[in-house]
């Protein structure tokens, strides 16, 4: 498995060499960066590529740091079916930034880029159509922003009075509370050393 | 002269019984022929990712049960392992056993429900009886080991949460002894059955390039012909060494994945059996301390226990930061789990790949040209359930 993926690397590499800009086995995973206008190339080499053949779209995720300059980054699951290998393409980029949608590559891509949207805000061109797809009609917001709390803004409920769904601020007896557990106590280094040790058969 | 004729605009959805939840399907008609679909979903959406973003990783894993709520085990797997990879920690052999036995009862819960509520759809009562009292067996099941029916929250980082005692082996020993003849029965009422024959065959027909532009998965790529299940093309836990086939279609249409699912659920079958029969016994989680927690006879006695309990409940144990995909081959196809971590307690970020998402992206295609009848029977092959499409 390994062996393979280092094999995909290296063809990558070898055929892509201006567009790669970081690529990395982490994982028994290979995830490679490329620069966000190079999108629809690399994509479209990966899937047609004979010894490649990334013909599965499988998700697309969306991530956000907000205190980075290139503030979101979008990740593309693929998968070949034919050599059994995954990869994991990465671009980042700033966030006034439209990205292109692969829709014409991968046509299972439309909910995928629609929910990235959604979730993000992160606009497609050449989509065909940009909607919400999991926020309820007329949300506002994209709630896997960083700074999109987790209670959100406004609360719904069904109104006696006016016989009617009515929209309001959100009201909370409690606010959320985050505690925030951590402590400079140590994981499982710890641990892992001493096993270490013990199997070396040495230091005391 | 030609009579003008306008095409009907028809809600479908969002509260019909055949909707399989909470689906919003707005449908072009032309007389009874549909035109056009176009799926509104969300509606049970509850902001699963963001919630998990906010909690430890042992909080965030009970989420997963509410994902696809009829086969709650398979999901929390993905999670599970994908946290494991990260931690670069073993399991436990006999949690493994523990874990797959438990998967393929999901399994066998999942296409109990799907063959079923697919008969239902297109007129055959029965089945749905017969088969839901099975699921309540298999429930039961859940139930012994982890103490609830539906949201187990069994499975944990390093193992399952705790042993399952010997009796409840026996049982679903028993149980798979009896199954088969139960789902000869079910195939006695469906397989040749007439009805459910017209209804489903030739039906939502998928080619197999359309399988793969569509990103479909588990049966949905099987029942068109593409002999794909990563419990046997990217093996994890113990499925290297079961014997078990793979049910493959031909004609990609209804029809065909509903064989497969039957076959499957045989299938499962003699996989719990031959694990039933390998169970070696063991610890079930792992059995580093900084990682799961102490048992509760020792919290009584070691004051080590009690602080490794106490931090282990609050602050949780750290994860190294860096990113994996897991998949696991769920009942509905490949359910993964794209996990970051920035080395702190919580998971940065969390996406769900749920295989239900990319199945109901087609039905706008699968069900253009189609008879309006045909929108129940394609939507039951398709296996939805809004748990995992609306996250």
């Amino acid at each position: 498995m390994i062996e393979n993926l280092k094999n995909v690397e290296k063809l990558i590499n070898s055929e892509l060499t201006s567009k790669i800009q970081k690529s990395v086995i982490e994982n028994q995973e290979l995830l490679i960066e490329i620069n966000e206008l190079d999108l629809i190339e690399v994509i479209q080499f990966l899937k047609s590529n004979e010894k490649l053949k990334f013909k599965q779209l499988i998700d697309i995720a969306g991530v956000d740091y907000p205190d980075e300059e290139k503030r979101f980054q979008l990740v593309y699951l693929f998968l070949s079916h034919e050599y059994n290998n995954r990869i994991k393409l990465l671009i980042k980029f700033q966030s006034d930034q439209v990205i292109n949608s692969i829709t014409k590559i991968f046509p299972s891509a439309n909910w995928m880029e629609r929910e990235v949207f959604d979730m993000y805000g992160i606009k497609f061109k050449n989509h065909p159509d940009l909607r919400r797809i999991l926020t309820d009609y007329g949300f506002k917001g994209h709630p896997l922003r960083k700074d999109f709390p987790l209670t959100g803004f406004n609360e719904v409920r069904y109104s006696e009075k006016e016989k009617k769904v009515i929209h309001e601020p959100v009201k909370l007896e409690q606010n959320y509370r985050n505690f925030d557990f951590e402590s400079p106590w140590e994981g499982t280094n710890y641990i892992k050393k001493i096993k270490d040790r013990e199997k070396n058969g040495k230091e005391n | 002269m030609v009579k003008k004729t306008k095409s009907l605009n028809l809600n479908f959805g969002p509260q019909h019984p055949a909707a399989h939840g909470v689906l919003r399907l707005i449908l072009e008609l032309d007389g009874e022929v549909v035109e056009k679909a176009d799926p509104h979903i969300g509606l049970l959406h509850r902001g699963t990712e963001k919630l998990i973003e906010h909690k430890t990783y042992t909080q965030a894993l009970p989420y997963f049960d509410r994902l696809d709520y009829v086969a709650p085990m398979n999901q929390e797997h993905a999670f599970a392992l994908a946290a494991e990879k990260l931690l670069a920690i073993e399991v436990p052999i006999r949690a493994k056993y523990i874990r797959v036995i438990f998967c393929e009862i999901g399994r066998i819960l999942s296409h109990i429900l799907n063959v079923t509520t697919q008969a239902l759809d297109v007129g055959a009562l029965t089945p749905s009886l017969w088969g839901f009292e099975e699921r309540e067996t298999l429930m039961t099941f859940y139930e012994r080991a982890s103490g609830s029916r539906l949201h187990a929250n069994y499975f944990r980082t390093g193992g399952v949460h705790q042993d399952i005692p010997l009796k409840l082996v026996e049982d679903i020993e028993k149980f798979c002894k009896s199954f088969p003849k139960i789902i000869d029965d079910l195939e006695a009422l469906l397989t040749d059955n007439r009805i459910f024959k017209q209804r489903n065959v030739e039906i939502g027909i998928v080619t197999k390039q359309e399988a793969l532009d569509h990103s479909f998965s588990g049966v949905m790529l099987r029942g068109s012909g593409i002999p794909w299940d990563l419990r046997k093309s990217q093996p994890y836990e113990i499925y290297k060494d079961l014997d078990f086939k793979v049910p493959v279609g031909k004609n990609g249409d209804c029809y065909d994945r509903y064989l497969c699912r039957i076959e499957e659920m045989r299938e499962s079958v003699k996989i719990i059996l031959q694990c039933i029969e390998k169970l070696p016994k063991g610890p079930v989680k792992s059995i580093d301390g900084k990682i799961s927690p102490p048992n509760r006879a020792d919290l009584k006695q070691s004051m080590e226990a009690l602080i490794h309990h106490f931090k282990l409940f609050t602050e949780g144990y750290r994860v190294p930061s860096g990113n994996v995909y897991t998949a696991v081959e769920a009942p509905k196809g490949e359910f993964g789990v794209y996990l970051i971590s920035d080395g702190s307690n919580k998971p940065y970020r969390c996406k769900i790949r749920a295989p239900g998402f990319s199945h109901l992206q087609a039905m706008d295609y699968l069900i253009r040209g189609h008879m309006l009848a045909d929108v129940p029977a394609v939507l039951g092959s398709l296996d939805i359930v809004f748990g995992e499409v609306d996250r």
